[in-house]
């Protein structure tokens, strides 16, 4: 084969291996579009520091919260009120209500979704049930908090904002590798 | 253009080559791959086709008849696969073996041997892929598309047999698209400068880095889909902190230059076509090439068009509307000038001529009914019915299919060295123009009326139609058979072709006999 070929064939297929690569850069690459841009409704996994933010009393958000569990997961999983009216800035806490009605022990992982997903980067959790993997003996019940506040900087045209939590079965994962699978496949 | 070849003078040390199996088995020469791409394409192109049959016969009435909804989806998953991967694009490869070394006065590919292993993998591909429908639990039915979770959660036992044999498939690829360039760029004929080349060869060489840039990308996700569903990975699984809709994001970034894949060959098939028999010199040569370019460049950036009912922002839905919309610019260029080139020529009307005629007005229906499904708005309607269904069987049936049944009535007669039958030709043309017609025109209307796709049961208001479409489907599967038989009666004997059949062609594959030797363009010629 002469060297013109096979110049050309590295080249070649150096793009291939580099549109290879490319394909998985995609997935953190989504991610790190989503943080930035809140599309998809994907809130931060972090917890937040709670700044002594301003009170906008000068107009209310209603917040929605819905919880479910994911098919396969047996749980109950409901937040205690259905909606709440804050001033943007205010910290307020929300109990939700996990009861395992079967016989064994299982670990669950909420999953957040914001609607409208422009909103999402400015819904702000102080503390989230959300963060971590949660461990649920059989027959027993607990309530999971939730410590949030809404930016004070949220534009002008969201006046609702929901909060939907899937609840999924990890046990699994628990079992397998304890809570470190979360950080490799984290959000 | 002239050449100094002598054809006669290599018949004689040259043209001995293994005997019977082996030959086709290790052939390294670029005619023999390029029929053995042709010949698999067409077995591929009819076993699809009896697939979309069964759909077709299964949807003539409403109600469950004769097949149960695992079964069809399986069948039009694989309808999906065998003839986007199994037809359409080895039968471009085939015409590319064939005819790119021809064209550009090249001996051979560039890498024959590798040339050899990128067609001998693909039977084995095709062949995992067929095995995997008579496991237990059947073979894919998540659709082509495979969208997770699908293909993860809820898929079959044999999806490990899919996302290998799609491996196969793209391996094969990739090695044929670098075959195409390194021969495009380093072995054309003294004085055969890139303003010179045939179209087909342009279109085949952007075509070549289309599929270097995305079948890698393809394989990326079939791996996620595999690890996801074996390994505990969670790519695209919400629990694990995936996405769903990431798959699409990615899929797509393969799926949408994936479909100029499979059409750009087509622009360059006719516009070898028309000026042949428009007598003319092709139109806007350097446009087309500057067309062909920048609906390459733009096919990158339009991929989420396919996404617009996932909850985009608005702002993204405006992007992908706009660069979608701005393909049907140079795609107009392109018609235009086809239709420029035709103008005031000398036109006679043989068989390659009205499949290329055919190609044009029926790929515009299609690229029309394209626009519309880039309008945000109205895609939320049409969104996964039969419009969708309409729209790219327009643009890939009478478009892709027609172009490369043009471009084998346009080359047969050098393949074989006889004319093909035209009356039965054009009895092929007619049958097929009218029965793609009665098949998909209906379809855009059960599809603006909302018949969802991929679902082998309908509501009753849509019996007639599809009891019509059905009937199209069938006719059209049954005209197929005339391009058989005309096919194998050209290639076992016929009137003599001359080197060059049509008088008004042009470029170096009609400088050589007809059938062309084994071996041509051993010395190169000198493009003037």
């Amino acid at each position: 084969m002469n060297a013109k070929h096979s110049t050309l064939i590295g080249k070649l297929s150096l793009l291939v291996v580099a549109m290879f690569a490319f394909g998985y850069a995609l997935v953190p690459l989504y991610d790190v579009f989503c943080d930035i841009t809140g599309i998809n409704g994907k809130t931060a996994s972090e917890p937040v520091s709670a700044e002594a933010a301003i009170i906008d009393t000068s107009r209310e958000i209603t917040i929605e919260f819905i919880a479910r569990p994911n098919q396969q997961m047996p749980w109950i999983f409901k937040p205690e009120v259905r909606r709440m009216r804050v001033h943007p800035g205010e910290i307020h806490i929300m109990n939700y209500l996990a009861e395992n009605p079967t016989g064994r022990a299982i670990v669950g992982q909420a999953v957040p979704s914001v609607s409208p997903g422009q909103a999402a980067l400015f819904f702000h959790k102080i503390e989230c049930f959300c963060f971590t993997q949660q461990y649920l003996a059989g027959g027993n019940d607990m309530l999971m908090p939730l410590q949030f506040y809404v930016d004070p900087a949220l534009p002008a045209q969201f006046s609702t904002i929901t909060l939907s939590y899937t609840l999924y079965d990890v046990t699994s994962q628990w079992q397998d590798s304890g809570q470190d699978t979360e950080s490799e496949f984290g959000e | 253009m002239s050449t100094v070849t002598t054809a006669d003078h290599h018949d004689e040390h040259h043209d001995h080559k293994p005997t019977g199996i082996k030959r086709w088995l290790f052939t390294t020469n670029h005619k023999d791959i390029g029929s053995l791409y042709l010949i698999f394409a067409l077995a591929m192109f009819f076993l699809g086709g009896a697939m979309a049959m069964v759909i077709r016969l299964e949807l003539f009435q409403p109600g469950l008849q004769f097949v149960d909804p695992q079964f069809f989806n399986q069948m039009t998953t694989m309808h999906g696969l065998i003839m986007v991967f199994g037809a359409v694009m080895p039968a471009f490869t085939g015409l590319a073996n064939w005819m790119i070394p021809m064209m550009i006065g090249a001996p051979d590919m560039a890498l024959p041997r590798m040339n050899n292993w990128s067609f001998w993998i693909l039977p084995f591909a095709f062949l995992i892929l067929i095995i995997s429908m008579f496991l237990p639990g059947g073979g894919p039915d998540f659709g082509w598309t495979f969208y997770a979770p699908l293909s993860t959660t809820y898929s079959n036992d044999s999806t490990a047999l899919f996302v290998f044999a799609v491996h196969i498939m793209g391996i094969s690829s990739i090695m044929g698209a670098i075959n195409v360039i390194v021969t495009i760029v380093n072995m054309r004929a003294p004085g055969m400068t890139w303003m010179k080349l045939p179209l087909f060869v342009w279109t085949w060489l952007i075509t070549a880095f289309l599929l270097i840039m995305v079948m890698p990308v393809l394989a990326g996700v079939v791996t996620m889909v595999l690890t996801d569903k074996y390994f505990a990975t969670s790519f695209f699984d919400a629990a694990g902190g995936g996405d769903p809709v990431l798959f699409q994001h990615i899929f797509w970034f393969f799926g949408h230059p994936e479909v100029y894949i499979m059409i750009l060959p087509a622009f360059g098939i006719v516009s070898a076509i028309v000026p042949t028999f428009a007598r003319k010199k092709l139109f806007g040569y350097a446009s087309m090439v500057y067309a062909t370019a920048s609906i390459a460049i733009l096919s990158f950036l339009v991929w989420a068009h396919h996404m617009f009912t996932t909850g985009m922002p608005v702002f993204a839905t405006l992007f992908f509307m706009y660069t979608t919309m701005l393909i049907a610019v140079p795609t107009g260029v392109k018609v235009f000038n086809w239709v420029a080139t035709m103008w005031r020529g000398a036109m006679t009307f043989e068989v390659p001529m009205m499949f290329a005629l055919a190609f044009i007005v029926l790929f515009t229906i299609g690229g029309l009914s394209g626009v519309m499904l880039a309008i945000t708005p109205a895609d939320f309607q049409y969104h996964d019915t039969y419009f969708v269904v309409a729209h790219f069987h327009y643009v890939l049936v009478s478009g892709a299919v027609f172009s490369i049944v043009a471009a084998v009535y346009y080359w047969l007669p050098k393949w074989t060295g006889h004319m093909y039958d035209e009356k039965l030709g054009q009895l092929h043309f007619w049958c097929s123009l009218i029965s793609v017609n009665l098949l998909f025109f209906p379809m855009h209307f059960v599809g603006l009326a909302g018949m969802p796709r991929r679902i082998p049961d309908y509501a009753l208001q849509f019996a007639d139609f599809n009891a019509f479409v059905s009937v199209g489907g069938f006719l059209f599967g049954l005209s197929q058979l005339i391009f058989l038989w005309v096919v194998i009666k050209c290639a076992r004997g016929g009137v003599k072709a001359p080197a060059k059949p049509w008088d008004g062609a042009e470029g170096l594959e009609w400088e050589v006999p007809s059938p062309a030797p084994y071996h041509t363009f051993d010395t190169p010629p000198q493009v003037k």
